[in-house]
């Protein structure tokens, strides 16, 4: 699994960092989402597509 | 690739406002016929012009995120009789703005609101949750659970946040109820809105004087440092829009909640059996009772499709969240509550780039509050018969009036 963000459409909602704490986080000085790991193990996988899916901007795109 | 469908008339003429009051929880009934028929219904609102209304799920998240929709008259001011719809954008207001002004707005203020900030917050707000029942549990009951927890609580956590002194809050709490009633009286509108803005201003003033460590302080440096000075108008604004988003909207959660929960006695004993349930339970009740609940008007700047239908240039449309968290497409058996449903993908919140900037603090409110209040108080019950119980149904944000609740001596 291959993720993608687009930090330009991100507006700081932080659903990605409540789903998968561990593929996402948030910078501290403007609230934008960080991408931890590019390519999530297996065991993140679900949790990263729920993210992808909650994101309210698109901001997150995940290719299998 | 499936042919356009134009405008389909409704049956129903009017946007539906009116729920049954057997089923003070559920939306309007209709709205099952509005998800059901083909296409946009379009219907007159009370504020005077049509709308479409968007009431299915996958639709109500592809119009929140459709570029061509303007946000100058949200939230809800299609079910405001005597609304003004063209009033010009008050510089800001994050909540009517579009575009890059609204993305620059919003991005001066989201580290205040990410997941991270919001957690250290845990155990201040838990405290103040414990407070509050240590001082309602010293008394006897009858007490009214809005007043004296519900509405407290959210509104020391946002003076806390915004720096506002908390001994000052006659006077934005009784303004606030004045300013998002549906049918307040024009010149009781003015007034409050006055009040609100002369305490704001105070506020701002001195705060741009001597930048404290808080929310408005930090935003005044932050705004400087990065070369994009505020203007004291900007600040008003969005000190107030905090201030009120952040305490009407929680306090309401925590009081229809509460209620709802009472009525349903097997979802309260498996909460109180395991307070972890908390956390599932806050976003399950965001979404059964979805309280911004006639949903988030938008008006089309440019010609769109919203599944398969043609919208114009010009043309009204409303979200109407409450109808899309009930779609069983999505949440199969919708109208019941399970606590341990995973719900989080609700639109309670609402969708796209104007998602709810304070959720994750609600959030942790919330579930404060679900974790704390039922072990603390295991046989809350209602002090009045569930009929006697006054629904804001005249209130953008929809809860209890008051929440007359009592228990047994043994729990103190
Ligand atoms: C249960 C609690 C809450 C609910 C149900 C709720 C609901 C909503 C909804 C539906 C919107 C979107 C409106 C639209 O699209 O037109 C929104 C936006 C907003 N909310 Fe909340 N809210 C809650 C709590 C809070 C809190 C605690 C704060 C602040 C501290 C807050 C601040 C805001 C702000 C500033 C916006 C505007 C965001 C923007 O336009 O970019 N809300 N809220
Ligand atoms: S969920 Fe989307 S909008 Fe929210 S912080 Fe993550 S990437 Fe940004």
């Amino acid at each position: 699994m291959k993720v993608r963000i687009d930090v330009d459409a991100c507006v700081g909602a932080g659903q990605c960092v409540l789903a998968a704490p561990d593929v996402f986080d948030q910078r501290d000085d403007d609230g934008m989402v960080v991408l931890l790991v590019e390519d999530p193990p297996a065991h993140l996988e679900a949790a990263t597509e729920h993210a992808a899916l909650l994101c309210p901007a698109m901001a997150i795109v995940v290719d299998r | 690739m499936s042919e356009t469908k134009v405008g389909t008339r409704s049956e129903l003429g009017s946007f539906p406002t009116e729920r049954d009051p057997r089923c003070p929880f559920d939306p309007p009934t209709e709205y099952v016929e509005l998800r059901a028929q083909e296409g946009t219904a379009s219907l007159a609102c009370p504020v005077g012009v049509d709308a479409r209304v968007v009431s299915r799920y996958d639709d109500v998240r592809a119009m929140l995120t459709n570029p061509h929709l303007s946000s100058h008259a949200a939230p809800s001011t299609h079910v405001v009789a005597g609304g003004v719809l063209d009033r010009p954008v008050a510089p800001g207001s994050l909540l009517n703005m579009d575009g890059p002004g609204h993305a620059r707005l919003r991005r001066l203020l989201t580290p205040e609101f990410t997941v991270k900030r919001i957690q250290a917050m845990r155990p201040y707000i838990r405290g103040l949750v414990d407070d509050h029942l240590d001082a309602l549990l010293a008394r006897t009951g009858p007490v009214d659970l809005v007043a004296d927890f519900a509405l407290p609580i959210p509104s020391l956590v946002i003076c806390e946040l915004l720096g506002v002194d908390y001994a000052d809050r006659d006077r934005f709490q009784e303004q606030t109820a004045v300013l998002v009633g549906t049918n307040s009286d024009p010149a009781a509108l003015e007034q409050a809105n006055l009040e609100v803005v002369g305490f704001m201003t105070q506020l701002v003033l001195t705060k741009l004087e001597t930048p404290t460590d808080d929310l408005l302080g930090r935003l005044i440096v932050r705004a400087r440092e990065t070369g994009q000075e505020l203007s004291v108008e900007e600040l008003v604004t969005l000190g107030i829009t905090l201030l009120i988003a952040g305490h009407e909207t929680t306090a309401n959660m925590i009081g229809l909640s509460t209620l709802a929960l009472l009525r349903q006695p097997d979802q309260l004993a498996a909460l109180r059996a395991d307070p972890e349930l908390a956390g599932t339970a806050v976003d399950e009740m965001l979404r059964y009772l979805s309280i911004v609940h006639f949903g988030v008007l938008r008006q089309a700047t440019g010609d769109l499709t919203i599944g398969d239908e043609e919208i114009k240039a010009g043309e009204w449309l409303v979200a109407v969240l409450s109808a899309g968290n009930r779609d069983e497409s999505v949440f199969p058996d919708a109208d019941r509550i399970d606590l341990k449903r995973e719900a989080t993908a609700h639109l309670a919140f609402g969708y796209g780039i104007h998602q709810c900037l304070g959720q994750q603090l609600a959030r942790v409110e919330l579930q404060e509050v679900f974790a704390r209040l039922h072990q603390r108080i295991p046989t809350l019950r209602l002090a009045v018969p569930f009929e006697d119980i006054e629904f804001k149904d005249n209130a953008l944000v929809y809860g209890v009036r008051a929440l007359p609740v009592t228990w047994d001596g043994e729990d103190a």
